[in-house]
C-alpha cells in the first residue's frame, strides 16, 4: 500500500505540473483542446491525492508498523476514530492532508466552472496547479508520509524493519474535537486559495469588472467560516484539554490561524466597496493576495517551528521551502499587479466621513492594524534576532494592549456601519437609527456600573454589545413590520420572509450578532477567579458561590492509559449541586501525562476544576479550581456565526420584488434614508447578482 | 477631497494611538532569550531585563523548599542555579534531566528567579506537553513532532 500511495503522489505531482504548464500554454494559444486537457489534469490531481490519503489511512488501520509515520503516531490499542485522525497528527501527514483538501477545492472550482468564464478559467487552473505543485513537491520529495523503517546492519546490508507496536498518538490529540479541529482550520487555510486564484486570474487576464468577486464570494465565505470554526474549536480544545483555565494565549500557532482570518474578514467587508461603488480595487486584490500568503505563512508557522513556540522546541528543515514559496508568491503578485495596475483604477472617491464607505475603510484600517500587530508580535523573536542579534519575545500584554481597543472599535463599527448610508448620511437618519439603541446601551452600562461593575474595557464592551444587538434587532423589526403590514402576515413569519429575500444582508447581521456574543464571552474573562489548594480527604475549597468537598481519590487503568482521579462534591448555599471527577492520566504507549479537566458549564459561568497531581510538598492531591464567567457565550456565538454564514450563502428569494418595487424600496433601503441630497444613480445594486 | 483628508487624519490618530499602546505593551512584556553561557557576559541594563533561559535540569538538583523550588540548569557544561517562585505547579514533565525553559530575572548574586517554568520530557516527543501558563498550539497538528526512523531500534519483528 505504501508503494501505491507513493506512486499516486508522484503521479499527482506530474499531473499538477502538466496542469500548470498546459494551463499557461492554453492561456497563450487559446486552443480549446489544451484548455480542456489542462483542466482535466487539474481535476485528476484530486483523484490521485485521494488515493494516497486512502493508502495512508489503510496503513493506519492495518497497524502497519513498518511505516515510520504509522509508528510515530499510532499504536494497536488506539481507538479507530483516532487512528483515522492520526493522518494529520504529524508533519508529513498534515502536509498530505493540506494537499488533499486543496485538491478537493481545486476540483470543485474547476468542475463547477467548466462551462463558464472561458477567458478566466485557464488562469485559475494554472494558479491552482502552481500552488499544488509546491505542496506536492513537499509530499513527494521533502516530507513523504510513506517512509518505511529501514536500517543497515553491521555488514552494510539494508534491512526493512517492522516494529510490533507504535509509539501512540500524542494524548493531547486524543480528544474528539481534535479530530474535527485540524480539518476545519486546514479547510480554511486551503479554501482561500480559490479566491486567490480567481483574483490572480482576473488581474492577469484583465477580466472586466467585479465578476471575480461575485464568483468567489461564496468560496471566500466558506473558507472564512471554516477558519472561524477552526479557530474556535482550537480555543475550545485548549480550554477543555490543556487545563490552564484559558482558551487563548497568543501562542505563535494560535496567532498563525488568526492572521488570515483577520485579513479574510477585512476582505469580506471591503469587496462590498468594490461591488457597490467601484472603489478599493487595488486594495481588494492585495487583501486576497495577503490573505493567501498569510495562510501559507500560517501553515509554515504551524509546521516548521520557525518561531519557536515555547511548546515546540523542535525545528525542522521545512521552513526554507515555505519561505522560498512565499517569496515566489509575493514576486508573482507584485509583478501581476504592477503590469496590470491601470486596470484597477477606482471609479469613485470618498464623499463623506459619515458614510458607509468610511465605516468600511475604518474597518479595514483597524483590521489590518490588528493583523500587522499580531504578525509583528509573533515574528518578533525572529526579527529582533535578525536585526539586533538578541532574541526578544513579546507576551500577551503586547497583544492585548493593541487588540482590545481595536476589537472594541470594530464592535462599534459593527453597530454603526450597516446603518450608515452610502456616500453621505444625514444627521436626521443618524438620530433615527441610533438614538434608541444608544440610550438603552448607556442605561444598561449605568446600571452595571451601579452594581459595582468597574472594569473599563468590560464596561465599554457591555455598552457596545447592547448597542449593536439593538441596532440589529431594529433592522429586523423595521423590515419585518413593512412586510407584515403589506402581506398581512404576522411579524415572525415576516422576519423569515425578510431574511430570505436578502440572505446576504440579514445573514450578515446574524454573523454580527454571533460576534457580539463572542465579545461578551471574552469580556467575561475580566472577572475570572481561581483558587489552588492541596486537598486531603474531607478538605474543602471555596470559590465564588461554590464549596468543593474532596470525597475520594482512586486509580483507573485500561489498555490505553492509567489515571489518578479525584471525586469532588460541589455545594452551593449548603446544597449539593453536582459531582466532578478531574483526572490525571498517563498514556502508556507514549508515557506522556495528561490532565483531564472537569468542567461544569452554564451560561453564566464555568466551574473548571483541574487535578494537578500530588503536591511534592504535602503529598496531598493538588486541586486547582477556576471560575470563568460567560465562557459558554463564546462557543454559542460561534454557532450563531456559522448559522449566519450559512444563511448568507443561500440564494435570495425574490417573489415580491417585481410586483411591488416601490414598497420593496422602503424596507430594502432602510439603510439608505431617503434624503433628497443622496444621489442614487452611481450606486450599483449587485445584491441580487448571486 | 475634504472627506479624504478627514479620513487620513482620523486614520493617523487611530494608528498613533495603537502604536503607542503597542510600545507600552512591548516594554511591559519583552523578554530576552539568553543561553547560560551568555549570562556572564551581560552588562548594565541587560542584566536586569526579563529573560528566558533554557537548559537541562541537573539530576538530583530539584529541591522543594517552602514557597519555592530550587534546581540547577545546565547547558554545555555551564550551570545556573534557579529558584522557582511562581504559583502554578511545575509541569509533570519537569524531572531530572528534562529540558526546561525558565522565564524571570537574574539576581545580583547570580541566582535566577523564575516566574514560569516550562519543560519537556527527555523522551521521544519533541513537542512539550502543556506546562506553565501558556497553551500549546491549538492547531491540532502537533508542532514539530518528528520522528527519526534511523533511531528506531532494529530487529524487533523484522519483516
Amino acid at each position: 500500500m505504501d508503494i501505491v500511495g507513493s506512486f499516486a503522489l508522484l503521479l499527482a505531482f506530474l499531473a499538477a505540473v502538466y496542469a500548470f504548464a498546459a494551463g499557461i500554454a492554453a492561456v497563450i494559444t487559446r486552443k480549446p483542446l489544451l484548455i480542456k486537457s489542462a483542466r482535466n489534469a487539474g481535476m485528476a490531481v484530486f483523484g490521485l491525492v485521494t488515493l494516497a490519503v486512502a493508502c495512508l489511512e489503510y496503513l493506519f488501520f492495518t497497524d502497519n508498523f513498518s511505516m515510520a509515520y504509522v509508528v510515530a503516531h499510532s499504536n494497536r490499542a488506539l481507538p479507530p476514530f483516532y487512528k483515522f485522525a492520526a493522518l494529520w497528527a504529524g508533519q508529513e501527514g498534515s502536509l498530505l492532508f493540506w494537499s488533499w483538501l486543496l485538491s478537493i477545492y481545486a476540483f470543485w472550482a474547476l468542475f463547477l466552472n467548466r462551462k463558464k468564464h472561458p477567458e478566466l478559467m485557464p488562469y485559475v487552473g494554472a494558479t491552482l496547479a502552481g500552488v499544488q505543485i509546491f505542496f506536492l513537491t513537499l509530499n513527494n520529495f521533502v516530507a513523504t508520509p510513506f517512509k518505511v523503517l529501514a536500517g543497515a546492519d553491521s555488514s552494510g546490508l539494508v534491512h526493512m524493519a517492522r516494529l510490533s507496536e507504535g509509539s501512540g498518538l500524542n494524548p493531547l490529540l486524543q480528544y474528539y474535537e481534535m479530530v474535527i479541529h485540524p480539518p476545519m482550520l486546514y479547510l480554511g487555510y486551503t479554501g482561500f486559495t480559490v479566491p486567490f486564484a480567481f483574483a490572480m486570474a482576473a488581474l492577469l487576464g484583465r477580466y472586466p469588472g467585479e465578476k471575480w468577486i461575485h464568483i468567489t464570494r461564496r468560496w471566500t465565505m466558506v473558507a472564512w467560516c471554516f477558519q472561524t470554526v477552526g479557530i474556535l474549536l482550537g480555543a475550545h480544545w485548549a480550554y477543555a484539554v490543556l487545563g490552564w483555565g484559558g482558551y487563548w494565549a497568543w501562542d505563535p500557532v494560535e496567532n498563525a490561524s488568526l492572521l488570515p482570518w483577520i485579513t479574510g474578514t477585512a476582505f469580506l467587508h471591503s469587496v462590498m466597496m468594490q461591488e457597490k461603488r467601484g472603489m478599493m480595487k487595488v486594495w481588494n486584490v492585495w487583501l486576497v493576495f495577503v490573505t493567501f500568503m498569510l495562510c501559507i505563512l500560517g501553515t509554515m508557522l504551524t509546521r516548521s517551528g520557525v518561531v519557536s513556540s515555547v511548546h515546540a522546541f523542535a525545528e525542522s528543515s521545512i521552513g526554507g521551502w515555505f519561505v522560498a514559496f512565499l517569496v515566489i508568491i509575493f514576486l508573482v503578485c507584485l509583478a501581476a499587479w504592477y503590469k496590470n495596475r491601470d486596470y484597477l483604477r477606482s471609479d469613485n472617491q470618498l464623499d463623506s466621513l459619515v458614510s458607509r464607505e468610511s465605516s468600511f475603510l475604518f474597518n479595514n484600517l483597524v483590521l489590518l492594524a490588528a493583523c500587522f500587530a499580531v504578525l509583528w508580535g509573533t515574528l518578533f523573536p525572529v526579527l529582533s534576532e535578525w536585526v539586533t542579534h538578541s532574541k526578544i519575545s513579546v507576551g500577551p500584554p503586547f497583544f492585548n494592549k493593541v487588540n482590545i481597543p481595536i476589537a472594541l472599535f470594530l464592535l462599534f463599527l459593527t453597530g454603526v456601519g450597516p446603518l450608515l448610508a452610502w456616500r453621505k448620511t444625514s444627521f436626521d437618519s443618524l438620530r433615527r437609527n441610533f438614538a434608541w439603541p444608544l440610550a438603552v446601551a448607556v442605561l444598561a452600562s449605568a446600571v452595571a456600573f451601579a452594581f459595582g461593575f468597574r472594569e473599563v474595557y468590560a464596561l465599554v464592551c457591555l455598552i457596545l454589545s447592547v448597542f449593536v444587538t439593538l441596532t440589529i434587532f431594529f433592522e429586523f423589526f423595521r423590515g419585518a413590520r413593512v412586510i407584515a403590514s403589506r402581506d398581512g402576515s404576522n411579524l415572525l413569519s415576516a422576519v423569515g420572509e425578510l431574511t430570505m429575500r436578502n440572505t446576504r444582508r440579514y445573514g450578515g447581521y446574524i454573523v454580527h450578532f454571533g460576534m457580539v456574543l463572542i465579545f461578551i464571552g471574552i469580556a467575561g474573562q475580566a472577572f475570572n477567579k481561581d483558587v489552588q489548594k492541596d486537598m486531603g480527604l474531607g478538605d474543602t475549597l471555596s470559590i465564588g458561590p461554590f464549596t468543593i468537598l474532596c470525597q475520594s481519590f482512586d486509580d483507573v487503568a485500561n489498555a490505553n492509559y492509567q489515571s489518578e482521579r479525584a471525586t469532588l462534591e460541589v455545594f452551593r448555599n449548603g446544597h449539593s449541586e453536582m459531582m466532578l471527577y478531574p483526572e490525571h492520566r498517563l498514556y502508556l504507549a507514549s508515557q506522556v501525562p495528561e490532565t483531564m479537566v472537569a468542567i461544569e458549564s452554564s451560561p453564566l459561568r464555568d466551574l473548571y476544576v483541574v487535578y494537578e497531581g500530588r503536591s511534592p510538598d504535602t503529598g496531598k492531591p493538588s486541586i486547582h479550581a477556576h471560575l470563568n464567567p460567560l465562557v459558554k457565550w463564546i462557543w454559542f456565538g460561534g454557532i450563531v456565526v456559522v448559522l449566519g454564514t450559512g444563511l448568507a450563502l443561500m440564494p435570495n428569494r425574490r417573489a415580491a420584488l417585481v410586483l411591488r418595487p416601490v414598497e420593496q424600496r422602503s424596507w430594502g433601503d432602510a439603510i439608505t434614508p431617503e434624503s433628497p441630497n443622496v444621489v442614487r444613480a452611481p450606486i450599483r445594486r449587485t445584491d441580487s447578482h448571486d | 477631497m475634504k472627506a479624504q483628508r478627514k479620513f487620513v487624519i482620523g486614520s493617523a490618530i487611530i494608528l498613533a494611538t495603537l502604536v503607542s499602546l503597542a510600545y507600552v505593551g512591548y516594554t511591559e512584556s519583552k523578554t530576552y532569550y539568553h543561553t547560560i553561557s551568555e549570562l556572564v557576559t551581560l552588562q548594565g541594563s541587560a542584566l536586569h531585563q526579563r529573560m528566558r533561559v533554557s537548559g537541562n535540569v541537573r539530576a538530583g538538583s530539584i529541591a522543594h523548599r517552602v514557597g519555592r523550588v530550587d534546581f540547577v540548569l545546565e547547558e554545555q557544561g555551564k550551570a545556573l542555579p534557579v529558584s522557582y517562585t511562581g504559583t502554578d505547579p511545575l509541569p509533570d514533565t519537569f524531572k531530572d534531566g528534562a529540558q526546561a525553559l525558565v522565564e524571570g530575572r537574574l539576581m545580583p548574586d547570580g541566582q535566577f528567579t523564575a516566574e514560569q517554568v516550562q519543560a519537556k520530557c527527555a523522551s521521544k516527543y519533541e513537542a512539550a506537553p502543556p506546562g506553565g501558563t501558556a497553551a500549546p498550539a491549538p492547531s491540532g497538528a502537533q508542532p514539530g513532532q518528528t520522528m527519526n526512523p534511523s533511531a528506531t531500534p532494529l530487529g524487533a519483528g523484522k519483516s
